[in-house]
């Protein structure tokens, strides 16, 4: 077993881990943030997509260990405001309809906070680009991406 | 699934990390952003008993100028080379071909050492560093030794890297105001190329240097394509007469993706793309 102290969600966490374990697992079973999902378990399908010292990874490719004295933000702890509230991409995201069956969601949100933090204004070809390391099994990526748009102020709602 | 038990060693200087690698030998695997090792460990086709996490080696990371190279070191990761002010000057076509590696997720912990080590014919940094005639510096236990590019890459997933030696940073020799065109050719969108032409050029054209992706069992100069496009024009027509050549010397795989011989043809189409590209035509 590995000591491992890192923030979770703005919360400080310290645990006896398995090496081996990775960090979806830690957030799942021993944090019991079931938001992160796992989607494909081969680091193709970026459900499992969270926030680490504030850049996206794909949890399922990175070890618990490898988190330690590092900050990680799930789907959980992104609205930083009051319970009930939500962050602005996931506003977006309701408002556009930017999911059919939803497991993909959390991902692409994560991964949409990441990619509208590094460029606020991406065209259209841009944020498919820059989600390209999501995957929608219902094929829904036309409102995902209007989601995003929406989500950075440049279109208005869901248009399909 | 998750891997088979293993232990885990942390160092913090590479002294260490050697020493480590010293100690267990053949049963240990060094870990740099994990992003190939990971899946590989995952799905148990290598079950190490120790795994060497270089991650807490801070000085394996960054980059910086040195004269008539840069230097980049092995830790670094792809979201940093491609964004770097240092690489986008000097080594234009390094930072075109960390942007299509596989997608943001893996940029943002995958590594430019990692990569070039773990030696995926199919990776995308292995073409551009031996185009850009790179030297690998390579620390082990009695010091450290370069390599140069061309003998870096030995076969499918082999490198020059003893098993007590840890690649600690890739010198590039600046290639100062070059254009550069990194073509990659994918079935889905986040995945590694079926066939990709790493292509920079000086002028329009004085000098061209070409590296192929997945043409091989390790990456390659295709250097009668070279040789054609020093004195061509850039146009449609100066570029594909040397284009033709690109795929002279290669012995490409068949596999799902394709066959040897469309796999030569997408290197003769993707050469052309990539150099009329590199060369702003």
């Amino acid at each position: 077993m590995t000591k491992i102290e890192l923030t979770v969600d703005g919360a400080a966490v310290s645990d006896d881990v398995e090496p081996r374990m990775l960090l979806v697992q830690y957030l799942r079973e021993k944090l019991g943030k079931t938001g992160t999902v796992i989607g494909c378990d081969t680091s193709n399908c970026g459900a499992c997509t969270v926030h680490l010292d504030g850049t996206s990874v794909k949890s399922c490719n990175v070890l618990a260990v490898q988190a330690n004295g590092r900050t990680v933000t799930t789907i959980e702890g992104l609205a930083d405001t009051a319970e009930g509230d939500l962050h602005p991409v996931q506003e977006a995201f309701r408002e556009c309809h930017g999911l059919q069956c939803g497991f993909c969601t959390p991902g692409m949100i994560m991964q949409a906070v990441d990619l509208l933090g590094e460029n606020p204004h991406p065209t259209e070809e841009e944020v498919r680009l820059g989600m390209e390391g999501n995957l929608c099994r219902c094929t829904g990526y036309h409102n995902i991406v209007q989601s995003v748009l929406h989500a950075a102020g440049q279109t208005e709602g869901a248009t399909a | 699934m998750i891997p088979v038990k293993f232990d885990y060693l942390a160092p913090t200087s590479v002294e260490e990390a050697l020493s480590a690698l010293g100690e267990h030998g053949d049963d240990a695997k060094i870990l740099a952003g994990g992003q190939s090792l990971l899946p590989v460990l995952r799905m148990r086709l290598n079950a190490p008993e120790v795994v060497i996490d270089l991650g807490g080696i801070a000085s394996l990371r960054g980059i910086r100028d040195d004269g008539d190279a840069i230097v980049i070191g092995a830790m670094t990761t792809h979201h940093d080379v491609r964004d770097h002010a240092l690489v986008k000057e000097h080594a234009l076509l390094i930072s075109k071909a960390a942007a299509e590696v596989a997608d943001s997720q893996i940029r943002h912990r995958g590594t430019f050492g990692g990569a070039l080590a773990h030696a995926d014919p199919a990776g995308d940094l292995g073409a551009p560093a031996l185009a850009l005639g790179a030297q690998f510096v390579i620390a082990g236990p009695g010091g450290t030794r370069t390599v140069e590019a061309s003998d870096f890459f030995v076969d499918l997933f082999e490198t020059a890297i003893g098993e007590d030696e840890i690649l600690t940073e890739v010198r590039v020799p600046k290639h100062t105001g070059w254009g550069a065109h990194y073509e990659k050719f994918v079935r889905v969108a986040h995945q590694w190329p079926i066939v990709a032409v790493a292509a920079t050029v000086k002028g329009s054209i004085d000098e061209a240097r070409v590296g192929l992706t997945n043409m091989g069992s390790t990456p390659l100069r295709a250097t009668a394509t070279e040789q054609a496009l020093a004195g061509a024009s850039a146009t449609e027509d100066g570029v594909r007469a040397a284009a033709e050549l690109a795929a002279e010397g290669t012995n490409p795989p068949s596999d799902l993706n394709g066959a040897a011989d469309y796999r030569q043809h997408l290197a003769r189409v993707l050469t052309g793309r990539a150099v009329l590209k590199a060369a702003g035509a």
